[in-house]
């Protein structure tokens, strides 16, 4: 609890020069509102926020199942063929650099206009998608060469080799992947709903579009502030079942 | 030894093994006896581990023919490392051999724990790797070497990361272990300590590292397991010289210091 303190104190010190300093230098809320006034945002806000939050939240999280299921899963059929992960890898890094807001447009026409949600998901499992193919694939392949060879020498069906070996060899890896994949499905979900946001979607982007159209920047920033937390918690979510898994693989 | 079983416990015949831009190894030609120890002896790169390997059946030769040892499912293989699997209770380390060959997992699991006994360690069955010392690793691998009942135990290098007291009592351990079985297997156990070596085995194998070829080997004295005051012995002191001059010729060849 003690070393909560200095970065606690650090941040109430910055909400409080940001006060003094708005309404000293008479800043117009339109520009940077004062941390009162989106306190004031934020509590009058609350209901719609935390429904924007939920889809958000929800859109990425099936974003993070959908890349896991297909990076995962193509992953594993990859590690199993040396051919298939030379044919396959250029494709995922090709997607991986590919930047999401550009193919933004193309997947909100495949996916009808109809439904902007199906692509905002499909844009984040995008995003997400390369992490976590490489973090299972090199996980797969991580397994000590040695007990590889265990497996040779009683041979091992393929079956056992993945289950016994392999997936637990790979688990730190695959959790690390995870790790970064939900960020990163949290920014795709943003992103791809700023791209085809028309209200469609009432995400917390579309409350940050929304705001931000109305100049009502207080509201922007307890939104913005929404954001910050959810990443946050799915951070933390995650990283704790990694330490979990790392303290029983030590 | 040859009216009791088969003949052979492992054999190469005239086995080349070629790298891609390196000198071959072999032609090499190496007979094991049933029960035999063998000790494998060389100057790194002169390819003991290969001949382990190839023994094992895990890699193919280029050319000659590998017999006994290779692909019959009563061989053994002890690493370097002690290489378990460090999510799994030693009992679930030394059990899965047994697992892997179709037995029942609660049977394999009664086996593992009498072969922990036996290696010392059935009181932490269910320790962690993690939480063993090396030497208590190392004989968890023994005992998943051995819980098999293999014909051929093939060990590389097992003790060389090991402190000298714990190494010698390994020694010890593995001498009795073998001797406490019914067939007893032949050992194949590749040393860059000659030492070891002549404490360990029957006969000593060296491998010539510029050749790739068995540059010499020796038949060593005295009985197995050893003697109390083995070590001080004429006999033993002696043939410590004759194969520290087998090995030093073995690596003279190359005109580099080891």
């Amino acid at each position: 609890m003690m070393r909560l303190v200095p970065p606690v104190a650090l941040g109430l010190l910055l909400l409080a020069v940001w006060e003094i300093a708005c309404r000293a230098l008479q800043v117009p809320s339109y520009l940077l509102p004062p941390p009162s006034a989106v306190a004031v945002a934020l509590v009058q806000r609350a209901p719609l926020l935390l429904s924007s939050a939920g889809i958000t939240f929800c859109m990425a999280f099936q974003a993070l199942v959908v890349a896991f299921v297909l990076g995962g899963g193509l992953a594993l059929a990859v590690s199993l063929n040396r051919s298939a992960e030379q044919a396959v890898r250029p494709l995922a890094v090709a997607l991986q650099v590919t930047p999401v807001v550009a193919i933004a447009p193309l997947v909100v026409i495949w996916a009808g206009l109809d439904h902007a949600d199906r692509a905002v998901v499909a844009l984040a499992a995008a995003v997400a998608f390369f992490p976590l193919f490489s973090g299972v694939l090199t996980g797969l392949k991580s397994a000590d060469p040695d007990l590889e060879r265990l497996f040779d020498l009683y041979d091992a069906s393929p079956v056992q080799r993945l289950i016994r070996l392999r997936l637990p060899s790979a688990l730190p890896f695959i959790l690390e992947g995870l790790r970064v994949a939900a960020g990163l499905s949290v920014i795709g979900a943003v992103v791809a709903e700023f791209v085809s946001g028309s209200g469609a979607t009432q995400g917390l982007a579309w409350r940050l579009l929304e705001s931000g159209n109305r100049l009502r920047t207080a509201d922007m920033l307890a939104a913005l502030l929404c954001l910050m937390i959810m990443g946050l918690a799915l951070h933390a979510a995650v990283g704790a079942a990694e330490r979990a898994a790392r303290r029983l693989l030590a | 030894m040859a009216e009791t079983g088969p003949a052979v416990a492992a054999a190469l015949r005239n086995v080349i093994v070629r790298y891609p831009g390196r000198a071959p190894l072999g032609p090499v030609d190496l007979t094991v006896a049933p029960g035999e120890i063998v000790a494998l002896v060389g100057p790194s790169g002169a390819g003991k581990s290969t001949l382990l390997r190839l023994l094992a059946g895990l890699e193919k030769p280029s050319e000659g023919t590998v017999s006994g040892g290779a692909g019959h499912g009563r061989t053994a293989f002890v690493f370097q490392n002690a290489t378990l699997m460090p999510w799994a209770h030693i009992q679930a380390n030394v059990a899965l051999p047994l697992e892997l060959t179709g037995l029942p997992r609660d049977e394999a699991r009664r086996q593992a724990g009498q072969e922990l006994t036996g290696v010392g360690l059935g009181d932490r069955l269910s320790a962690r790797p993690r939480q063993l010392s090396g030497g208590m690793a190392m004989r968890v691998s023994l005992a998943r070497a051995l819980v098999t009942q293999p014909d051929l135990l093939l060990l590389d290098e097992p003790f060389a990361a090991l402190d000298s007291v714990t190494r010698r009592r390994l020694i010890e351990d593995l001498h009795r272990l073998w001797a406490g079985r019914s067939p007893r297997p032949a050992i194949v156990f590749v040393t860059h300590d000659v030492e070891e070596a002549v404490y360990l085995a029957h006969r000593a194998v060296v491998l010539d590292a510029a050749t790739g070829r068995v540059s010499a080997t020796l038949d060593l004295p005295g009985s197995l397991p050893r003697e109390t005051g083995w070590r001080s012995e004429p006999r033993y002191l002696t043939a410590v010289e004759r194969l520290a001059a087998s090995l030093a010729g073995a690596m003279g060849v190359t005109g580099s210091a080891p």
